[in-house]
């Protein structure tokens, strides 16, 4: 690991101040960073702690009913969480995908999505909830869908100095479901991701919403698939037919974790997994 | 040489201050400044778990924790889990289940089984393989490793 | 032949004796090894997976601040035309060097090339970086049937196939061909009625222990070195290192540290003469550790391979010939373990005409290195999904098939040897009578396979010293290793032989300048070999307390004898004393017992076992779970049951992970692309069940106490079991390794 100054400040602006310098870099949880600091794929000349920033962390029950998470809310607590196991089930799953207990007590919320891996694990479940990204710097504070925040692998909107403080979910969906597509069932990076939400009315699905991770450059949403089921009521068909919508909807790599082939199949297997596991939970 | 930095910490209940470069991680710290190398070193990318620790009450990767991170929190070590004159249950059923082969994993999985105990005194079976995942064992195939954590759970 | 008997120690399960300083931290692995003075070395490695190696400046480097030394390959000894002896056959001295430090050529993507000590590792990682190599780069080659290719790229330009004596005129990358032959392979197959072919591919593995490699050196200014290291052998270490130094052997000591796994990785020497370089040309302690990287990319995986295997029976189920041609990867230098495959493949059956090729085939990959019962796995991943079809074929229940056709005592192996009493009728017995095999396995899309292996375990040299404490217990001297247990499996049997417990005995394991020659903790060989060497130990401490009691008694030596730990009188006269009365007598009979063996024995007595597997395979997904697993083994005699259950299991995971998910991946230059414990996954405890075994005594006659190494052919079975239960499940035979998602959906056609 290369020599680093180290900055552990107690305000955001003080935060932002420091991350808007040259080869700044903002430590969260430390589990992409450090792994890339040692591998030498991270070589920042500072290192800024958001540790000690008060009220980056937590989740809260919002005014219109939905839930704010904190981006240094370390993914373990957002697994356990009731309130996102009952109302926001594919996030919470999404978060309990991630690596193993002792990662995910350190990893944050905010550092799976800041780090733009187009395979985060929370990402797939964050773009079928709808997420918004609420977004501080010296200039101010802005919002915006986390469909938005995306431009490459790696690559986010953030401007210099600009640091996500908290992700805004809506009143929950009627149902939701992650499936991560991977070998070993945890310690593994996804092959590929695919998360939904629905809302039902009386057996009708009313809206769906489906995040698809590790299946293009960036994590996206399969709207041509969700149109599809809106306003329908499931059946094999139109199971059938979403899946391979999301499928059409990738731009896979082959890669050393499996074929482009191989994730487009499985968008489409699980694409009708998850849509059907969400409907169910519905249900219930 | 760069910078040290002067960092107090609570070690296995001992007040502790060291100082460290910022990219010395805390395993670094524990094994290289303080000798406490019961801590091993297996990947050091967080996918084996031989340098879990608890910090705080949560069980880590010392690998990916800086040691400049760890200023006024509280380490536990595997060094720390045996009484003055007795071994800790789950040490005993380790032994008892020979649910170690070479040894460099296991004080990895002590500290995993110990945050789970501490966490749910009555794991099921299913519940201890998900604690213990995110630790790496090549020698035993965990059998005799996820008795052991069952046999201390009774016997605590 | 060993006898029958109730034993008072062996089959007991005592507390190892190294257990509280393994659960409480405090045993000192190599990476715990601190002394005053240390200083922190790194490797700079090749980016290349073939290149020529053009020039290495270090001057950057050499100028960094806390730098203190830099070697090069310039700096060991000329090794041009000289041979080793490493004890295993004469060896080309400029590959053992090379694969240390490369000379001339890189030849595999993190072959070593420079070394910098420094006052910390991270100084030492930036001077690396700070090290400026010129490279012509050459293209490599990655696979044994392209390397085999006439027009392929060479490794070495004076490489000649050794082929069945002759050596051919030609360089090419083909190091050897050997060949096993028996009976008359064309007359056996036209008697056959049922003749299946196939073609298998397995991919590169690595052995996975947790612990990288780590090396620490001091040269004192009177010549001494000393080596402080994670090792199968300290005295494999003493030897290569006399050889590559070309230092003399009695100023080397090497002192084993508590080691984190091998599996046959930690035999070869990687740091240790890198960090003895350092140390000599610094004055100071160096300890020069490898991180998880190096190990995959520098360390010996054991091979790729390609394998054709065609077997014939009749109809009513006689196996009549057996063919098979195994090519195998033997890295950057030659060396692979096809000689053993070659042994094993068709070991467990009894057929009458059998011909066997094997070649050794350098790729630009790491030099191969043994990796539990190496090759076995490979060849047996062939053979027994042939004779699973074959049984298929006929219509024969695939364990009745394999008693059918099963050696016995008698059976001659179409590499020469004859088998002496041996179990494997009986673990297929076992099998076939267990529970797991006579419950009910119908569910869609589960299937149910078995498998058998057998390896053949080595016997090599072991040497133990024994002295006797004033309270009864021992002191046990020994320089094997222990990897899993064996202080405590080497202790019981000389407890056995004095009548006292386990704990009455203490047992270290110590450097080279404290114990007789030890060959390596590997073939099987440690509770077999060193605990022969512990039992005639034992023996000669009894003889020597029996005269002291002769001469406490005033009586004839022939007339005290010794059972169940007690000395009695047997001449009319009332005297009875127990080894710890006696214990405390020696001062008054003339000064301390101290008695010592050394052995070599020959007759370490194959090992068989046989697997049955269970899994579901998710068809749209390709994914395979293990669901159950039972695992029978021939043991001959159980010294630590516990212990001989954890190589079974350990043996079985290792191979469920080389079955379903473990190889190398390589990208077109070569580079391999997973070197991490995320992406090369190894299993984790939520992707098994727990591994049921069956333990089948059935004694070797080559041991006291029946002993037959355990710890290699449990990993034999399993990717063969688990191919043939996929095929059980979906009716699709799979020929490749590992059987990952990918090559599933591929095969059921899905993609």
């Amino acid at each position: 690991m290369r020599s680093f100054e180290f900055f552990e400040p107690t305000t955001l602006a003080e935060a932002s101040r420091l991350f808007a310098q040259e080869h700044a870099q903002l430590l969260a949880g430390g589990t992409d960073l450090v792994i890339g600091m040692k591998a030498l794929t991270e070589t920042p000349q500072s290192v800024i702690s958001l540790q000690k920033i008060a009220g980056l962390a937590g989740i809260t029950t919002d005014a219109d009913g939905g839930v704010s998470i904190g981006v240094m809310t370390r993914v373990r607590d957002v697994e356990l969480s009731e309130e996102i196991r009952n109302g926001y089930t594919a996030l919470a799953e999404g978060a309990a995908e991630i690596g193993s207990i002792q990662i995910r007590n350190l990893a944050t919320l905010g550092g799976n999505i800041a780090h733009a891996s187009p395979a985060a694990d929370t990402v797939a479940a964050l773009l079928a909830l709808d997420a918004q990204v609420d977004i501080a710097s010296a200039d101010g504070e802005r919002s915006v869908p986390i469909h938005a925040l995306f431009t490459g692998p790696g690559q986010t909107i953030l401007t210099a100095g600009e640091i996500m403080t908290r992700f805004r979910l809506p009143s929950p969906a009627s149902g939701s479901h992650y499936i991560k597509h991977k070998i070993r069932e945890v310690m593994d990076l996804a092959f590929i991701g695919v998360a939904a939400a629905v809302d039902m009315d009386n057996g009708t699905i009313t809206g769906a919403r489906i995040g698809l991770a590790a299946v293009a450059p960036t994590p996206i949403r399969a709207t041509e698939a969700e149109e599809l089921l809106a306003g329908k009521s499931l059946t094999d068909a139109i199971l059938a037919e979403a899946g391979e919508a999301a499928a059409a909807a990738c731009s896979p790599i082959s890669d050393l974790r499996c074929s482009a082939e191989h994730r487009r199949e499985m968008v489409d297997v699980l694409t009708r997994r998850t849509v059907r596991e969400a409907v169910a939970r519905a249900h219930a | 040489m760069a910078r040290k930095t002067h960092v107090q910490t609570q070690i296995n209940g001992d007040s502790v201050e060291f100082l460290c470069e910022a990219r010395q991680s805390l395993l670094e710290v524990l094994r290289d400044e303080l000798q406490l190398t019961g801590a091993k070193e297996g990947c050091n990318n967080g996918n084996c778990g031989a340098c879990s620790v608890i910090l705080d009450g949560r069980l880590v990767n010392s690998c990916l924790v800086l040691g400049v991170e760890t200023g006024g929190k509280v380490v536990e070590t595997v060094e720390g889990l045996a009484a003055p004159d007795r071994l800790h249950p789950i040490q005993d059923a380790f032994l008892e289940n020979a649910a170690l082969q070479c040894g460099i994993c296991t004080p990895g999985f002590l500290m995993s089984a110990k945050a789970l105990l501490d966490n749910n005194p009555n794991p099921t079976e299913p519940e201890v393989r998900y604690w213990l995942a995110g630790n790496l064992c090549r020698c035993t195939g965990y059998d005799k490793i996820v008795r052991a954590v069952l046999d201390a759970a009774a016997a605590m | 032949m060993p006898e029958k008997k109730e034993y008072k120690v062996i089959g007991t399960r005592p507390i190892r004796h190294d257990g509280v300083d393994k659960v409480t931290g405090r045993a000192l692995y190599g990476a715990d090894f601190h002394t005053a003075g240390l200083l922190h070395g790194r490797v700079l490695r090749s980016p290349h997976a073939h290149a020529r190696i053009l020039s290495i400046d270090t001057s950057r480097a050499e100028a960094y601040p806390g730098v203190k030394a830099i070697v090069t390959a310039k700096d060991l000894p000329d090794a041009a035309d000289k041979v080793a002896d490493l004890g295993e056959g004469a060896v080309h001295l400029k590959y053992l060097c090379d694969n240390i430090l490369a000379s001339d050529k890189a030849l595999y993507k993190g072959h070593a090339i420079a070394a910098v000590a420094a006052t910390n590792a991270h100084i030492a990682e930036e001077a690396c970086a700070l090290i400026d190599v010129a490279y012509e780069v050459l293209p490599p080659v990655l696979e044994v049937r392209q390397a085999m290719e006439p027009a392929a790229p060479l490794l070495h330009e004076t490489l000649k196939t050794g082929s069945l004596g002759e050596t051919a005129e030609e360089p090419s990358n083909v190091a050897s061909h050997l060949q096993h032959k028996k009976g008359d392979i064309e007359a056996g197959f036209a008697e056959a009625d049922v003749i299946i072919e196939r073609e298998f591919v397995t991919g590169t593995v690595h052995q996975g222990y947790i612990e990288p490699h780590n090396a620490t050196a001091l040269y004192n200014p009177d010549g001494q070195l000393t080596v402080w290291c994670s090792t199968q052998g300290a005295f494999t270490v003493r030897e290569q290192l006399t050889e590559i130094l070309q230092y003399p052997i009695s100023k080397i000591k090497v002192v084993p540290m508590e080691i984190g796994g091998g599996f046959g990785g930690k035999i070869n020497v990687y740091v240790e003469p890198v960090a003895a370089l350092l140390a000599k040309k610094t004055g100071k302690p160096v300890k020069v550790l490898m991180n998880r990287a190096d190990v995959f990319e520098g360390t010996g995986p054991t091979p790729a391979s390609f394998i054709r295997v065609k077997m014939g029976a009749t109809k009513d189920g006689k196996l009549t010939a057996a063919q098979t041609h195994l090519a195998f990867e033997a890295g950057a230098y030659p060396g692979s373990p096809v000689g053993a495959g070659a042994m094993c493949i068709f070991a467990p059956y009894d057929i009458a005409n059998v011909l066997i090729d094997g070649y050794d085939v350098v790729v630009n990959k790491p030099k191969s290195a043994p990796y539990r019962a190496p090759g076995a796995t490979n060849a047996a991943f062939g053979s027994e999904t042939v004779i699973d079809e074959l049984a298929k074929e006929l219509n024969i229940d695939a364990l009745e098939f394999r008693i059918m056709n099963g050696a016995k005592e008698g059976v001659k192996r179409a590499d020469g040897p004859v088998f002496p009493r041996i179990g494997f009728i009986e673990s297929v017995e076992a099998a076939k009578q267990h529970p797991h095999y006579t419950s009910p396995n119908g569910k869609k899309h589960h299937g149910r396979g078995v498998a058998s292996g057998f390896w053949f375990n080595i016997g090599l040299a072991s040497s133990v010293s024994i002295s006797v404490n004033p309270d009864g217990t021992i002191n046990l001297v020994e320089g094997s290793t222990d990897i899993g247990g064996t202080r405590a499996s080497i202790a019981m049997q000389a407890a056995e032989v004095l009548g006292i417990p386990a704990e009455s005995v203490n047992p270290s394991v110590v450097d080279t300048n404290s114990v007789g020659y030890t060959a390596v903790t590997g073939g099987s060989r440690t509770t077999f070999a060193t605990g022969y060497a512990a039992y005639e130990a034992a023996q000669d401490v009894k003889r020597q307390l029996i005269a002291r009691a002769a001469k406490l008694w005033e009586v004839d030596e022939e007339d005290v004898q010794f059972a169940d730990g007690e000395f009695s009188c047997i001449n009319g006269k009332e005297a009875q004393l127990s080894f710890h009365d006696l214990s405390a007598r020696l001062g008054e009979t003339g000064g301390p017992v101290v008695g010592s063996a050394a052995v070599n024995p020959p007759g370490a007595g194959g090992a068989f076992a046989t697997h049955i597997v269970d899994l579901e395979v998710d068809e749209d997904t390709g994914k395979v779970q293990i669901l159950r697993y039972t695992a029978t083994q021939d043991a001959g005699k159980a010294i630590h049951p516990s212990y001989v259950e954890g190589q079974i299991q350990g043996g079985v995971v290792q191979g469920i992970g080389w079955a379903l998910n473990e190889e190398y991946i390589y990208n077109a230059e070569g580079t391999m692309t997973n070197a991490s414990f995320l992406d090369y996954r190894i299993p984790t405890c939520l992707d098994l069940p727990m591994i049921d075994t069956v333990i089948v005594e059935v004694p070797n006659p080559g041991h006291p106490y029946g002993v037959r190494g355990v710890g290699e052919v449990p990993i034999v079975p399993p990717p063969a079991a688990i191919a043939n239960a996929i095929y059980d499940a979906i009716g699709i035979r799979m020929t490749e390794l590992p059987m990952s998602p990918d090559r599933m959906l591929k095969a059921m056609g899905k993609i």
